[in-house]
């Protein structure tokens, strides 16, 4: 029982020390791959390659003043972006980064915990990391932030719908389980969910890019019209969990987006390549091989993210709502209805 | 007035159902901010790197000294009158018996102040003096912290002796020939001539 609780104890810290690291490094990495997309140099000047700019960063929001505004609800003030970085935590838990280790018989996965309803756990948590942008934007008592909070939550509920349908349909290609880690076990044998999923994959990138409140759907920190959105009145390192958070969500929504529709951790001839090293199932090497790809896969993710804010602009309101309701929800339901349809037509049943 | 053949007619007609699909744009912008990743980036990272400067560049001053290692200049103010941002002040002294070696003439600047804030380089110093006295060198003036580190006095202007820095460049043939034209006023004043010989 104890070396269990040790065991969860540190894959829990290697997961936390994963979300934070990857989340700093994608500040940087925004910032130099904005400055590739715009013939500049970027952040060069702390460490090689401005490597210890995110230090640099961290360390100027820890030492800026901390203003709370007098008008202000205090404790739901702080308890705003406490909140949204809590869930944005609390998403990367039920994700799989590797196969299993097998060390004397007993397997050692790499996942927090495999709860058997894991997509929903997502779902959920992540519709709870809104409350922390509204009671935030709420609880500054200033016109802009409330305007930012209201058009994060409006955004939030229009565009779940859209992407919870998407994931219905590939659920249902899945084989009906909700678990994370049968659905990437599932690709293990040959093709990944995107082949046939490609409608549902790009609604799910779509409506993930809304989610994390990413260009062009950043509405709730529409610059040129809310000053900064919901984090209007915040300073210091309360704005620096706001926007670090943000960056923590992008990662975990990278990292499902590659695992609900990329493999995840397989990979294409993974077992010819497993068989040519000699490689037991259960190894050590399988799994870090594995988490590699996944890895790699989430910072490609990542990237894509970067590339479309620094390529569109953003959109309009009312564009916006449009796009949510009126083009995303009938297209899901419209994927979902071939998916369906189709499993019922090749299949014979509907795993659901 | 067409100025240029870029210009489009802007037109109020529906959107195409590919155009309302808005994606084969999107792509189409992507891959456009994509092909920018493999352009070359024409940043020059200044304090390491510097662009390239032409030789007769106006940069920072310097106060020659002659061939014998004596100031040249004699504070006559004649750069401090051309000068159209008024940066340059300076105080004359007299030369002492022993200092010869110091000084070229009898008169010599005890100080010499140039303002590199309000200086324009535009080196109309450098025409006016007539002992070749002032330069105008490629060198850039350093950033400060402080608006009075930016008055240049002479521990910062005058060359020293060792090192010397080189004006060449600027200090033409052409120059130097027209400047010795008689009719100029500092010519004969150089000369010891009658100063109103010109006026009349």
């Amino acid at each position: 029982m104890l070396s269990f609780i040790i065991y969860k104890a540190i894959v829990c810290v290697c997961v936390f020390g994963l979300s934070l690291g990857v989340a700093a490094y994608s500040t940087w990495w925004e910032r130099k791959f904005a400055s590739f997309l715009q013939d500049r140099v970027g952040p060069d000047r702390a460490g090689p390659f401005g490597l210890l700019q995110p230090l640099a960063d961290g360390g100027k929001m820890f030492f800026k003043e901390e203003i709370i505004p007098n008008v202000s609800n205090k404790f739901l003030f702080i308890l705003g972006p406490s909140l949204f970085m809590i869930t944005a935590l609390m998403t990367g838990a039920v994700i799989p980064w590797a196969k299993d280790i097998v060390i004397d018989g007993k397997a050692y996965s790499w996942q927090i915990t495999d709860i058997n309803i894991g997509v929903l756990y997502l779902l959920g948590v992540a519709s709870i990391g809104v409350y922390g942008i509204m009671i935030g934007g709420w609880a500054s008592n200033n016109k802009f932030a409330l305007l930012g909070a209201i058009r994060a939550s409006s955004q939030m509920i229009s565009y779940e719908i859209a992407m919870g349908i998407a994931i219905i349909a590939l659920i249902i290609t899945a084989g009906g389980t909700l678990s994370l880690r049968e659905i990437l076990a599932q690709q293990d044998a040959g093709v990944c969910n995107f082949v046939y999923q490609p409608l549902g994959f790009l609604i799910f990138f779509i409506c993930a890019l809304a989610e994390t409140n990413r260009a062009p759907f950043d509405l709730p920190e529409c610059e040129s019209e809310l000053v900064g959105g919901y984090h209007t009145e915040y300073s210091s390192m309360k704005l620096g969990l706001y926007l670090f958070a943000e960056y923590i969500n992008m990662f975990v929504s990278s990292a499902i987006m590659a695992g609900f529709y990329f493999g995840g951790y397989n990979f294409p001839f993974a077992h010819e390549l497993y068989n040519a090293l000699g490689l037991q199932e259960g190894s050590i090497w399988i799994s870090l091989i594995g988490f590699g790809a996944y890895f790699t896969k989430t910072c490609i993710f990542i990237s894509v993210f970067m590339w479309v804010r620094w390529t569109l602009p953003r959109f309009r309101y009312d564009q916006l709502m449009n796009l949510g309701w009126r083009i995303l929800l009938p297209l899901s339901l419209l994927n979902l209805a071939i998916t369906v349809a189709v499993e019922y037509f090749f299949r014979g049943t509907i795993h659901f | 007035m067409q100025l240029t053949n870029r210009s489009k007619v802007v037109s109020n007609k529906e959107q195409s159902f590919m155009e309302s699909l808005y994606l084969p744009a999107i792509a189409k912008g992507m891959l456009i901010t994509f092909s920018h990743l493999f352009k070359k980036t024409p940043t020059v990272k200044y304090p390491e790197q510097t662009r390239p400067r032409a030789a007769v560049y106006r940069g920072q001053h310097v106060l020659k000294r002659d061939e014998n290692g004596a100031e040249r200049c004699t504070s006559c103010g004649l750069c401090a009158v051309s000068c159209p941002a008024e940066a340059i002040t300076m105080e004359s002294a007299e030369r002492k018996k022993g200092e010869e070696n110091l000084y070229r003439e009898e008169k010599y600047a005890k100080t010499y102040e140039i303002n590199m804030l309000r200086c324009i380089f535009c080196g109309l110093c450098e025409e006016a003096c007539p002992k070749e006295a002032i330069f105008l060198t490629d060198r850039i003036v350093d950033t400060e912290f402080e608006r009075e580190d930016f008055i240049y006095g002479k521990d910062k202007l005058v060359e020293t002796v060792t090192e010397r820095i080189d004006v060449s460049k600027r200090q033409t043939l052409e120059v130097a020939e027209f400047k010795k034209i008689p009719g100029l006023k500092h010519n004969n004043v150089f000369e010891g001539k009658n100063l109103n010989k010109g006026k009349k």
